[in-house]
């Protein structure tokens, strides 16, 4: 089990990487938002990996919350990107 | 916690790993912020779901109430997410024309301008069409 929890990290810390590399190099606003929206989705999938490795139950409100901000901090910055022309 | 238990949890751990490097390959590569954005939408929620399933199958009940209320709450947020940053992308014009196969809100839009410079004709037509086809 113990191996299949180390792959697991492994597939994730790799995608956590090109993600970054895109939110680095992204050309527009908006692509960072998606890359930044899919990195916060695999912190809650690492996080949810942590869980079943170390029956860390009571790190399972925090995977709530974390699901809940990602959510609204992109709504939120995609909306605020097209209303005002400045930030684009 | 029997070995069939841990070998579905396992399978289910490790594919949605896959379809989580799968997006992250989809968001570096992919043209613009729509395809990325279909890259995010789609495989990362299909990847953080099954990755939350494979958790259920090793917790105990009392916690795996608490995240299957997380896949729930992904599955209804995402669309809503690519909903408003699909809609943003192409407002503001950051879009990769040759890669679109079709573009039916264009011909919307401009059957909405056609009709308020003053001309009604057109729009009908165009709905007659759409309910034969």
């Amino acid at each position: 089990m113990n191996v299949v929890f180390a792959l697991t990290l492994i597939m994730l810390s790799v995608s956590a990487l090109l993600t970054l590399v895109r939110l680095v190099r992204g050309p527009s606003v908006l692509d960072r938002i998606v890359s930044l929206d899919v990195l916060v989705t695999l912190i809650v999938s690492a996080l949810a990996v942590h869980v079943a490795a170390n029956d860390a139950g009571r790190s399972v409100p925090l995977l709530l919350v974390l699901a809940l901000l990602g959510f609204i901090g992109s709504v939120t910055a995609a909306h605020l990107v097209g209303e005002r022309e400045d930030i684009r | 916690m029997t070995a069939l238990t841990n070998v579905v949890s396992s399978v289910l751990m490790l594919v949605g790993a896959l379809f989580c490097l799968l997006a992250g390959v989809g968001v570096l590569r992919f043209p613009d912020a729509i395809c990325r954005l279909h890259a995010a939408a789609k495989a990362q929620t299909l990847g953080v779901v099954l990755i939350l399933l494979g958790t259920e199958l090793q917790v105990s009940v009392k916690f795996a109430w608490a995240l299957l209320l997380v896949a729930v709450f992904q599955l209804i947020t995402v669309p809503v997410t690519g909903q408003v940053v699909g809609r943003t992308a192409y407002r503001t014009g950051e879009i990769y024309r040759p890669g679109l196969v079709m573009d039916e809100l264009a011909d919307r839009l401009a059957a909405d301008a056609r009709r308020e410079s003053g001309e009604p004709a057109e729009p009908r037509e165009d709905a007659q069409e759409r309910g034969n086809g």
